[in-house]
């Protein structure tokens, strides 16, 4: 039983880590023409709008949440002077929040997939397949929640932190930390590396490509030219034909 | 000043016979594949109607072009970067798939497999999206084709704006227009300012608006931002397409394929040069009205040595140059006055003009009544009403139509007396305000309209800017990594293989 926590925590989140950086530089790298948002806004409007919505606002808050949470080194909230348990309920309230708006949009986008004629014969395996996977890991979320209400100092999320931030430091031995924690954690913990897995084989990859940077362009236009003495270098002005 | 060159196209409405050849000629080539089938790079609309996509002109519903701040700067109609980024999850002014029309196809085959019975077999239609029955087709790319519908309906259009429009509902008062359309490619282009990627671009050398495939990411704001809603979302391969001015050809010194197909000869490509500094000054003028003319004021002059000096310094080759002069947009754009651009209050400064159309004089001036100014009749009696026209091509200034459409019968009425009377009548051009010899050239260029003088189009130079070497032995046109679509049954990175061997590229075979 131990092996095998220790593979599920200590190994599998080094597997998913890496393929997920480095399927994703690959895919960015080969096949840039697959990488993409994967919208199916333009044959179906309704339930997009409140579904689209509510799913990546909540998803974002979400995200945000765990990244902070979880790697957040744990002796900068001793000296901040916030309690292990503050920091569980201020997780509890926020994502609790977010989840159900999450879990609303998400709703309507799974609905909307299975049994939109339109959407469902447009869409790929991995379409449906990456969002029923987000769906379960955002209820597994969820149902974490009553569990975290029993026991409400702190403790069981340090105990997480820990071994996440184990983890990242290339420490496998934090696997032993979290052996005995709540088989729904530890569901939740495994589905979430599981999405990392997958993550470049999916229409995901669009999170790296948030674009942001066009807050910065300056003015609007854009012009490239295959000038060699022009603005822009030569490799940069490749067009689709090449 | 910083001079740049560009391809433009004027279309001689006057001739269009609405036969459609350039936009079938164009799916063939570009479109006619899994995610494109609705869309059309090139369509032809008959006039007065809403049009492809439903009420595209309306940007009080979709928010195309540019809107002018009260300090004087233009920022997109669907809003400035922050505004922009922050519709992202949900486009709330993408028009839907039914905007344009579902695409289908019909069950050939069973004209061919159906048993022996009593009714003639029929090939009924299935939708290109779902594979699915489509029970009644409600819409389709050409709809309103030949005043095809209620004229309730069509007269929503947009260019009815200040013409008393319930008379032309009336068999008797009825007009109607061809007007084909594809992607302007404006020295201003609102898809470019949208897209949050950068993945579309204008290119310098002949100033064809592209969208880098490998770099659009399927935000869908060009989409919205394009008031000619002439960017179509790729279904299948989640990324924006748009006309490309047939590039492969155009820098091989061949017309569009649009242009080269047109049986009404009513086509013209040639370069202009224009000021790209003042792109932005010109956009922004105050009132609508002015656009036009900031528009013309952009174009300089190929005769003129400054220009010249200055065009070689920013780079445009001397055959550009050459083209520039003997180029048949400048002189029906600049020199004769008779064509404009579609739309110019949508502030993005399009390329691609139209020479109003003609029309007949209505019956009651035809009876005698008429309101012939000396041998010409007025244009404000023709058929399709002035106003009308100017709402399509200068933002309503009726003016500059008027002289367009003067010219026009000005050129019908020297002509005629030149070979019917032999009479030579400059007091006829004068009028105008044209010369016995630049009407003569108007002819050749209009009227004959030979292939040398609709396309003057001078290669693209690749030996400035690109390595031969490197291209050597490469795809041609395609999309993605490679020409292969693939050897293996699965793919790692998403692309869904399809039974049925549906095209996803132009090279490859339905």
């Amino acid at each position: 039983m131990t092996t095998f926590n220790h593979v599920l925590f200590g190994w599998y989140p080094y597997l998913c880590l890496t393929v997920f950086l480095v399927g994703s530089w690959l895919r960015f790298d080969r096949e840039q023409y697959t990488w993409k948002t994967g919208s199916s806004q333009l044959l179906r409007r309704r339930q997009l709008m409140w579904g689209s919505n509510l799913f990546h606002i909540g998803i974002l808050v979400i995200f945000a949440g765990h990244f902070v949470g979880l790697l957040t080194p744990i002796r900068l909230f001793e000296v901040i002077g916030i309690s292990h348990g503050a920091k569980q309920m201020l997780a509890i309230v926020v994502g609790g929040v977010a989840g159900i708006a999450c879990f609303v949009g998400l709703t309507l986008l799974v609905h909307r997939r299975l049994f939109d004629p339109r959407i469902r014969a447009t869409s790929s395996f991995g379409d449906i397949a990456i969002l029923l996977m987000l769906y379960a890991q955002l209820v597994l979320g969820l149902v974490t929640i009553p569990v975290s209400l029993q026991h409400l100092d702190g403790e069981e999320m340090v105990r997480f932190m820990t071994w996440a931030q184990g983890i990242l430091t290339l420490e496998p031995g934090a696997s032993a930390l979290i052996a005995d924690a709540h088989p729904v954690f530890k569901a939740h913990l495994v589905l979430g590396m599981t999405i990392f897995l997958v993550f470049p084989f999916t229409r995901l990859v669009h999170v790296w490509s948030a674009p942001v940077w066009y807050l910065g362009r300056r003015g609007y236009q854009v012009v490239r030219t295959k000038r060699a003495a022009g603005p822009v270098a030569v490799g940069a002005a490749r067009l689709p034909a090449e | 000043m910083k001079i740049r060159a560009q391809i433009a196209m004027v279309l001689n409405l006057d001739k269009c016979i609405g036969c459609h050849t350039c936009s079938v000629t164009c799916k063939n080539v570009w479109t006619n594949r899994e995610g494109m089938e609705y869309a059309w790079f090139n369509n032809v609309e008959t006039k007065p109607g809403i049009g492809y996509p439903k009420d595209w002109e309306n940007q009080k519903r979709w928010n195309g072009g540019w809107v002018r701040r009260r300090n004087g700067t233009i920022e997109p109609r669907i809003g400035g970067k922050w505004r922009v980024l922050a519709k992202i999850f949900a486009n709330p002014d993408l028009p839907e798939i039914d905007d344009y029309y579902e695409p289908f196809t019909f069950d050939y085959e069973h004209l061919q497999t159906a048993p022996e019975m009593e009714a003639m077999p029929t090939a009924r239609p299935r939708s290109l999206v779902t594979g699915e029955r489509m029970e009644k087709i409600a819409w389709g790319p050409n709809w309103e084709e030949i005043l095809g519908g209620e004229f309730e309906k069509r007269s929503a259009d947009y260019n009815f704006e200040g013409v008393e429009k319930e008379i032309y509902g009336a068999f008797e008062n009825t007009f109607m227009m061809y007007l084909p359309r594809l992607c302007e490619h404006c020295l201003n282009p609102t898809c470019v300012a949208a897209c949050l990627s950068g993945a579309i671009y204008k290119r310098e050398e002949d100033g064809i608006v592209l969208i880098d495939q490998d770099k659009c990411r399927g935000w869908r704001m060009c989409v919205s931002g394009c008031p000619y809603k002439k960017i179509y979302y790729n279904w299948s391969s989640g990324k924006s397409e748009k006309c490309i001015f047939c590039f492969p050809r155009i820098e091989a010194g061949q017309p569009t394929v649009c242009s080269e197909t047109c049986v009404g000869r009513i086509r013209y490509l040639g370069v202009v040069l224009y000021d790209a500094d003042r792109i932005a000054e010109a956009a922004s003028v105050a009132d609508e009205r002015d656009l036009y003319q900031a528009q013309l004021s952009l174009f300089l002059d190929p005769g003129d040595p400054e220009v010249i000096a200055q065009a070689r310094a920013d780079g445009v080759p001397d055959s550009w140059l050459e083209a520039a002069r003997r180029s048949p947009v400048w002189k029906m754009a600049m020199e004769w006055r008779v064509a404009f651009p579609l739309h110019p209050e949508y502030r993005t400064l399009p390329m691609v003009w139209y020479v109003p159309p003609l029309s007949p004089i209505q019956s009651a001036v035809a009876a005698g009544r008429m309101g012939t100014d000396g041998a010409m009749p007025d244009v404000r009696s023709l058929r399709i009403p002035l106003r009308y026209l100017a709402n399509l091509l200068t933002a309503g200034d009726e003016r500059p139509v008027a002289l367009a459409l003067e010219r026009m019968l000005a050129m019908r009425g020297y002509m005629r007396a030149k070979t019917i009377e032999g009479v030579l009548d400059e007091g006829l051009a004068a009028r105008v305000g044209l010369s016995g010899g630049q009407i003569e050239e108007m002819y050749q260029v209009m009227a004959i309209a030979n292939y040398e003088d609709r396309f003057v189009i001078p290669t693209a130079h690749r030996e400035l800017g690109e390595d031969a070497y490197d291209l050597r032995g490469s795809c041609g046109f395609s999309f993605g990594n490679g020409c292969s679509g693939g050897t293996s049954e699965t793919n790692l990175f998403g692309t869904p293989k399809r039974a049925g061997n549906r095209a996803k590229n132009p090279m490859e075979m339905a």
